[in-house]
């Protein structure tokens, strides 16, 4: 039996003068809580998402001001592998694509589609995250570390952050997903789950713009 | 455990929306690449392309995959939204401007070749 | 690489006034500790106070907090004032370089990070709510998250009192003195650490109270029905959301350069320390802004309740706070005029400066006129809004001088500039939040504060106010810099330091005058309770509610269908009845030790991070995983108050004493 949140509070039949307050309780159900509580918190998360765009806007505008401070070292035109790039682009991209198809799931609740269509979601974020490991490893091992100039500790600063959003987000979905797993689409799951596709789907936003920013305009004089 | 029916209002597409949506990112990903690979134009047309589609695909994301714009009024999502982008605008580009201004004149360079340089730029006798 | 890092027996401070501080404060903490134990109240401690989610609670300990930090802040000015009233000449007063420049460091972060934020913070938690006629913020294990996270910054920065040192770079840590080169110790980490995790914190419960002004008001409440204190605060929470992530940003890139050896603001390498300004000052500028709205909401209320009148031009003060929140992204350089941009970009933000003035005029005004042709009652919280018009005003008109360029490069960084700032904090924030703490310490306690007392520690604070900061204009105008812990007598400033080193005690008299206040208010307060809920004749809805309000707020949510809205239901009481309440089962978030946790996890990774205890800092970053993840698996959350309880509970409420 799953412990689910206690007793909402029962519609009310009492004639009573109509004031604003009994209006609305009697209209209330669970199904209008959970409604009010799952847009409380998504828009709650959305604010959040704004937050860190502008932790991004920060970052950005840092390695613009320091792009051609490669203090006689190397710059993008010499480092980026573009193929890479773009084959790390389009994982994360479809990534965003079977989070989607996921969320569809979801509001069909149809539980086994969700799990499959997340955990393809998964893979491909750990392969975004392994292609990505390889770069900086590849960097590093070359003498290009993030200390070698402004330039580099901007680059792996940026793409770093990114990065570091995507494991949080695979370990979100290792946490969840036994969840869902466990309990099927409630409306406790369907939350996080939408959650977490607005957190996976900003986070290849922002990659749009490191594409383009950081390695498109990196390699084009 | 009796399955509860989930009855939520909430903004979510269409497989074909998904799918729509997922084709147009991947054309435009793909098109800013061969911009930029094959050298195809002069490198300040060049960006202003690629940007461009960066932001072509910005709104194609936001829309097929955020659902953007669709939600009940009051839209607060999207005023939040729209005042971030002015936020990070002003951020952006207020810092290159200034950091840009204070690189003019603090450049390196002899006092002889920065009072050149200025003179120059700033057409004194 | 040691298990404990950099830390050794040789962190403990050994000169004299660093070793009583620390000592003064470990003496403090451990004398609450022993009344804690002699009394027997851990139990109560931690079931009331550490593990409640109530955000009237959060906002007394916040309060408690501040004012606290605030004792601390004033001992940093008292050094301050001291050391340039007698270091001339031969003479080096009380305090050598180093230890002055970490005094100031430590003056400045604690006030603006833990007295001026927590008092505001603090408000806000307690008011808001109760203001918009909601039963909590929307979300409430996060507000007790952040509030536990302002404390472990809070802890991280007096710490650095007792092991270790301060960073001696000024409250902005400005590179490259705040890099690894030349800052090697543990001070700036220390600064950057607390500010981080205080941050986090903010940023937090910018993101909390924004959604739940904006999603939990009570039925009939539009925004343009809304009190002035909430749309204030509404404003700052807008400036919390998109200010503070560049702070993260940029703490973190500082943070990068000193401990992975990155070249974002080093003189070398290619970093740009000029950069860091310009980012800590995208933060700094709307922070300022920030501390100061809620402050302006806070007069809104106070001027017209004690003027017996609705407040003048709502709509000009709605759009006036819309205008300054947008502008105040718009100014930032005019705290580096002297950097080195060009005429064009200084120009332009001296213009956006000067225009911000405007609708700060506009509310200046619309107080005014709302005191005009009212019954004004000069208690203290009115008190504290008339020396802020006189006070405010004058610095005021002293930043629009220096929004000027020309001038600025004149007034950067002396004396003039410190006096203009601590007006606008002191005249403005400081004395806003103390007039809220006065007008709403009655709904919050159940008693009133003792009047007399309030208008002495006002005409002290004012008095003093004026003492240490109208000679620091002067000094500023005669060439004095800021920061200087010596100068030469033949520069003739001595005598004006010691007028305002007189002022600092006259501003310590008045905060004796405050906590003797509160002393005997506490001790005589049966005699001052407050039984109706509604001491001043209020307009909104807090006052609606007993002192102190039930956990739950209401136990009816309000129907507000007009502005003022507590006014209006006082209206139709007077005219006969109004229907009786009609009670309904109500959710209440339970406790939880998890926000207290969490904070503790962050503690220790920064203080790992800090000492570069490498063991340490992995371990309370998994720590706050960990918290997370059993929160989130924890399904019992909150329990119910049936309807037949409710009932119960109100009407025992309502007896007479």
């Amino acid at each position: 039996m799953s412990k689910h949140k206690t007793a909402r509070p029962a519609p009310s039949l009492a004639a009573a003068p109509a004031d604003a307050a009994q209006i609305l309780s009697a209209n209330q159900t669970i199904a209008t809580t959970e409604q009010t509580l799952h847009d409380k918190t998504t828009f709650g998360f959305w604010v959040y998402l704004m937050t860190d765009c502008v932790l991004f806007a920060a970052l950005f505008a840092t390695f613009a001001v320091l792009r051609n401070n490669t203090f006689g070292g190397p710059s993008g035109r010499e480092l980026f592998d573009m193929p890479f790039v773009l084959a790390e682009t389009l994982i994360l991209l479809t990534s965003s694509f079977t989070c989607g198809l996921a969320m569809l799931a979801a509001h069909r609740q149809n539980k086994r589609l969700v799990l499959a269509l997340f955990g393809i979601t998964f893979l491909l974020g750990i392969a975004f995250l392994t292609l990505e490991l390889t770069e900086f490893t590849h960097l590093v091992h070359e003498g290009n570390s993030w200390q070698r100039s402004g330039f580099l500790s901007a680059f792996f600063t940026l793409v770093g952050t990114h990065g570091a959003h995507i494991t949080a987000g695979l370990l979100w979905m290792l946490v969840l997903l036994p969840r869902v797993w466990k309990r099927g689409v409630t409306y406790m799951t369907m939350r996080r789950l939408t959650l977490l596709s607005l957190f996976w789907h900003f986070l290849d936003i922002i990659w749009i713009f490191i594409f383009t920013i950081v390695y498109l305009m990196g390699v084009t004089s | 455990m009796k399955k509860t029916r989930l009855t939520l209002a909430a903004p979510h597409g269409t497989p074909t929306s998904y799918i729509t949506g997922f084709v147009m990112a991947v054309v435009l990903t793909i098109a800013a690449y061969f911009t930029v690979t094959r050298h195809a134009f002069p490198p300040t047309t060049i960006v202003t392309i690629i940007v461009g589609l960066a932001i072509a695909q910005l709104l194609v994301q936001l829309l097929f995959f955020l659902h953007m714009g669709q939600e009940s009024k009051p839209r607060w999502n999207l005023v939040a939204f729209l005042f971030m982008l002015l936020v990070l605008l002003i951020v952006v580009v207020g810092s290159l401007w200034i950091m840009g201004n204070l690189n003019y004149n603090m450049t390196q360079g002899t006092p002889k070749q920065i009072n050149q340089s200025i003179t120059h730029d700033e057409g004194i006798q | 690489m040691s298990l404990l890092g950099k830390l050794t027996l040789h962190a403990i401070p050994h000169d004299p006034i660093t070793l009583g501080g620390a000592l003064a404060m470990v003496f403090g903490a451990l004398a609450v500790i022993a009344l804690l134990t002699y009394f027997k109240r851990w139990k109560w401690l931690w079931r009331e106070w550490l593990t409640t989610v109530d955000p009237k609670k959060i906002g007394v300990m916040y309060i408690l907090t501040a004012l606290i930090m605030l004792l601390r802040g004033v001992g940093d000015a008292v050094m301050m004032r001291t050391q340039q009233a007698t270091s001339v000449g031969a003479a080096h007063g009380i305090l050598d370089a180093n230890h002055f420049q970490q005094v100031f460091t430590a003056h400045g972060s604690i006030m603006i990070f833990f007295v001026a934020m927590g008092l505001m913070f603090g408000l806000i938690n307690l008011i808001v709510p109760l203001q918009i006629g909601a039963r909590d913020v929307a979300f409430p294990f996060l507000n007790a998250t952040s509030f536990w996270l302002y404390i472990a910054g809070a802890l991280l920065m007096n710490l650095s009192l007792v092991i270790g040192e301060m960073g001696a770079t000024g409250w902005l840590a400005y590179p490259p003195l705040s890099e690894l080169a030349y800052s090697p110790g543990v001070g700036v980490d220390y600064w950057i650490w607390s500010l981080q995790i205080a941050g986090v914190g903010s940023l937090l419960s910018g993101v909390n109270f924004f959604v739940t002004i904006l999603k939990m008001r009570a039925p009939g409440m539009t925004l343009m029905k809304m009190p002035m204190f909430v749309w204030s605060v509404l404003n700052a929470m807008v400036l919390v959301i998109f200010a503070f992530p560049i702070l993260t940003a940029t703490l973190g890139m500082l943070f990068l350069d000193r401990s992975l050896g990155m070249h974002f603001f080093t003189s070398t390498f290619g970093g740009n320390p000029m950069m860091y300004v310009n980012l800590i000052w995208a933060w700094g500028h709307p922070e300022v802004y920030i501390l100061i709205l809620p402050a302006f909401g806070v007069f809104s209320e106070v001027v017209s309740a004690f003027s017996h009148k609705r407040l003048f031009g709502y709509k000009s003060m709605v759009i006036a706070l819309a205008a300054i929140t947008f502008l105040s992204f718009t100014v930032w350089l005019h705290h580096f005029f002297t950097m080195g941009a060009g005429a064009d970009v200084n120009a332009f933000f001296g213009i956006m400066t000067m225009a911000i003035a405007i609708p700060t005029g506009v509310k200046i005004f619309n107080w005014i006129f709302t005191m005009y042709r009212g019954r004004v009652e000069f208690k203290t919280p009115m008190l504290w809004f008339l020396g802020f018009v006189v006070t405010f005003t004058i610095g005021g008109a002293a930043g629009v001088l220096m929004a000027v360029p020309p001038a600025d490069f004149q007034l950067h960084n002396s004396l003039f500039l410190v006096a203009h700032f601590h007006t606008m904090i002191i005249g403005g924030v400081v004395f806003g939040y103390f007039a809220g703490i006065t007008y709403w310490f009655p709904k919050i306690f159940g008693f009133r504060l003792n009047e007399r007392l309030g208008k002495y520690a006002f005409w002290c604070w004012l008095v003093g106010f004026c003492l240490a900061f109208v000679p620091l204009y002067i000094l500023g105008l005669m060439g004095a810099t800021r920061r200087l812990d010596h100068y030469d007598p033949s520069m003739g400033w001595q005598g004006l330091f010691i007028v305002a080193a007189v002022g600092v005690g006259v501003i310590c008299l008045g905060i004796a005058f405050q906590l003797l206040q509160f002393g005997v208010s506490i001790w005589k307060r049966h005699e001052n309770l407050d039984v109706t809920g509604d001491p001043w004749d209020g307009r909104t809805l807090e006052w609606s509610t007993t002192s102190p309000p039930p956990e739950y707020n209401f136990a009816v949510i309000p129907a507000a269908s007009e502005r003022d809205a507590f006014w209006d239901t006082k209206q139709k009481r007077a005219h006969g009845g109004e229907p009786t309440p009609v009670y309904k089962d109500i959710v209440v978030p339970k406790n939880t030790p998890i926000g207290l946790l969490i904070a503790g996890s962050s503690f220790l990774a920064g203080f790992g991070f800090i000492w570069h205890i490498v063991w340490l800092a992995p371990l309370g970053i998994l720590g706050v995983l960990a918290c997370i993840v059993v929160r989130l698996a924890d399904d019992d959350t909150e329990y119910t108050i049936p309807a037949e309880e409710l009932k119960q509970l109100e009407l025992s409420r309502k007896q007479p004493a």
